[in-house]
């Protein structure tokens, strides 16, 4: 199994944090480093006047050198920090003054300027500056060297601020950029994920293009999205003329067989050629109701995509369905009454889905209804919705629940030998669910069924 | 009634005109709408049954056309697309009705009823039998000053009886043409509209007489 890639918000904030992280500790070094050798600088400063104030109090004589030593250059020194001194002065090799075994540097040309270096004497780092002078004994120069030594305590403790100063830098900076990097993802992802919703909004009938506004990177994913809805659509449409084709070339003969059958039926007085016919009769009424209902249901797949989406007067309609259904009706000595349509009651809509679902509904009514009853048609307005209902005084819902009965070429336990093709209320809860309304079967109170059609006023 | 029915299909053309015919109906067939003209030109009808795919032409043109010229002859449509934009169509265009194939032809009956009942037709349509008048588009009665209105399977039942006083009709026979085939009926199922229809005709002349054995017939006293 492959696994799905990275989320790209988690990839685009990890690798901004990684620049963030090798920025931050690059800040660190930088501000350790810049503030050690400030630091440093200005030991070296101190410790270079120390020497050169040592150096200037250096006498020549007749005997040898004299050497003054001057303690304010030791109280500058102490001034600083509490950091140990030593020093050493030599004269032609030999120390005159001071620790012996304090380090020279080995290699360094005498030199009248203070030279630094660092060096470790008696188990402590320190930081060594070293100036030379001439001296004139008896006339003759003598080469003096003044070594002052500097424990660095108080430098490394300065050193060690300075390092929690500059972490701490580098943490909040990083912090920061954790924060923007997360600001970053977000805004650079919106465009994606406002268009996911969009496109994840749609319902599932909806095939109209995504039109929604795209960065230039995204268009040519939404082209090709709209590519592939537009094959779709078309190889639906094509579904469409192709069921309406064979429907009504499958009708016209069957009109024939059943014309044909009736003829006989009623010319006939053998029992079984009579019982034959029946069964044929019945055979056609049952494909050509199937093919209707096939046909209606590619119908609504096909229409929802580009709904008709107009102002449908529901009074007019449900009046004019009652009329045309009136025939039917009275030919089983069924009434069928219409009560809420006297004043129009408009929805936005696609007038030919609804006048589908309505019929679906009065059809099932005048099937299942057992002669000489009423099938009342009402239409309400109540709370921003239309709520049409058709209550009849049939066999129910045999104990089946609307989800099962609404599945395609589902019908109820209790049909018996009704003609049916299960698509009927299936249509029903699609146009229902099209137009963002519902649609609700229940039991009515002393028999029969009550199917409610609620879509919400525009 | 009097049918003008335009249909090219041959067969279904010549098994609607027979079953139509079986009804007491006279039909008039035109296979295409040239004909169909000639015919209208020619005679009165009281009603038009018209396809809508025909090799001269749409259906729908010539309802359109013949509704433009103000002729208003009653049109119901035998469709067989069945979409329902089809059917919203027709209707828009003028016709009266609209069929869709295979149609029932006690639907059928029962929409050209229909549409006659609402364009107030003045179809003669009302027979006299044994001190009774029948208006069958009214669906009513007549017998002395009392009018007496009957249900659907009543009228359907009374008007096959009085297609032929004296004539036997089996009960199967009735059972046939009273129910729809989708209908699981028993032919007993006859008897109680048979009963019903008595106690309406109480009081005039004609009375339904059980054959035993075979079924019932109309007779005058």
């Amino acid at each position: 199994m492959k696994q799905a890639p990275m989320s790209l918000r988690r990839r685009l904030v990890l690798q901004l944090l990684g620049i963030a992280a090798v920025l931050a500790i690059l800040l660190y070094l930088t501000v350790r480093t810049v503030a050690n050798s400030a630091a440093e600088a200005t030991q070296d400063g101190v410790l270079g006047a120390a020497t050169m104030a040592i150096a200037e109090r250096l006498q020549g004589g007749d005997t040898g050198v004299s050497l003054d030593l001057p303690y304010e250059a030791f109280s500058i020194l102490g001034s600083i920090s509490d950091d140990r001194i030593f020093y050493r002065v030599d004269a032609n090799g030999e120390t005159l003054t001071g620790y012996a075994d304090l380090p020279l540097p080995r290699h360094a040309a005498p030199s009248v300027e203070p030279v630094f270096f660092s060096d470790f004497y008696r188990e402590f780092a320190v930081r060594i500056a070293v100036t030379n002078r001439a001296v004139l004994v008896n006339r003759q120069p003598i080469l003096v060297t003044v070594a002052v030594a500097q424990t660095r305590q108080g430098q490394e403790a300065i050193a060690q601020r300075t390092a929690n100063l500059a972490a701490a830098i580098g943490l909040a900076a990083f912090a920061l950029a954790a924060l923007l990097s997360m600001l970053t993802a977000g805004s650079v992802l919106g465009p994606i994920n406002r268009l996911a919703d969009a496109v994840g909004r749609r319902g599932p009938h909806d095939l109209r293009a995504v039109d929604h506004p795209s960065p230039e990177e995204l268009r040519p994913l939404v082209t090709s999205l709209n590519g592939f809805i537009a094959r779709l659509r078309g190889a639906l449409s094509r579904t469409e003329t192709f069921i309406a084709e064979a429907a009504h070339h499958i009708r016209t003969p069957l009109a024939t067989v059943r014309a044909r059958a009736e003829i006989a039926l009623r010319q006939s007085e053998a029992d079984e050629t009579r019982e034959t016919m029946r069964a044929v009769i019945r055979a056609v009424e049952e494909s050509s109701r199937s093919a209707s209902q096939l046909l209606d249901h590619a119908t609504v797949v096909y229409r929802s995509d580009r709904l008709a989406d107009g102002p449908v007067d529901l009074s007019k309609l449900l009046q004019g369905l009652a009329r045309s259904h009136g025939p039917t009706a009275e030919l089983r000595d069924l009434t069928i009454s219409v009560s809420g349509a006297d004043c129009p009651v408009t929805v936005q809509g696609d007038r030919l889905l609804l006048e589908s679902a309505l019929r679906n509904l009065i059809d099932n009514a005048i099937k299942y209804s057992p002669p000489e009853t009423e099938i009342a048609l009402s239409l309400a307005a109540r709370d921003g919705k239309a709520v049409i209902a058709v209550r009849d005084r049939g066999r129910g819902l045999g104990g089946r629940s609307q989800p099962e009965l609404a599945r395609r070429f589902v019908r109820g336990a209790n049909v018996d030998d009704v003609v049916g093709s299960g698509l009927g209320l299936t249509i029903v809860e699609e146009v229902a669910e099209i137009h963002g309304g519902s649609f609700l079967l229940t039991e009515r109170k002393g028999g029969g069924t009550c199917a409610e059609l609620v879509l919400p006023l525009r | 009634m009097r049918f003008l029915l335009v249909e090219d299909n041959p067969e279904l053309s010549c098994s609607v005109a027979d079953r139509l015919r079986l009804d007491g109906h006279a039909v008039d067939s035109a296979a295409s709408l040239s004909e169909a003209r000639d015919c209208l030109a020619a005679a009165g009808y009281d009603l038009i049954l018209l396809d809508i795919s025909l090799p001269d032409g749409d259906g729908r043109d010539f309802l359109k056309s013949e509704r433009r010229a103000g002729r208003d002859t009653p049109i119901i449509v035998m469709t067989a697309r069945a979409a329902v934009s089809d059917r919203v169509d027709v209707l828009d265009l003028g016709a009266d009705d609209y069929v869709t194939k295979p149609f029932d032809f006690a639907e059928l009956e029962a929409r050209c009823r229909a549409v006659l009942r609402r364009r107030g037709s003045a179809l003669q349509t009302v027979r006299a039998f044994a001190g009774l008048t029948f208006n069958p588009l009214t669906a009513t009665l007549t017998i002395g000053p009392e009018t007496r209105e009957l249900r659907n399977r009543e009228l359907r039942l009374f008007e096959i009886l009085l297609s032929a006083p004296d004539r036997i009709f089996s009960k199967a026979h009735l059972c046939d043409r009273l129910f729809s085939y989708a209908e699981a009926v028993t032919d007993n199922a006859i008897e109680v509209y048979v009963g019903r229809l008595r106690r309406k005709l109480e009081g005039s002349g004609a009375r339904i007489e059980t054959v035993r054995g075979i079924g019932y017939r109309l007779v005058a006293e």
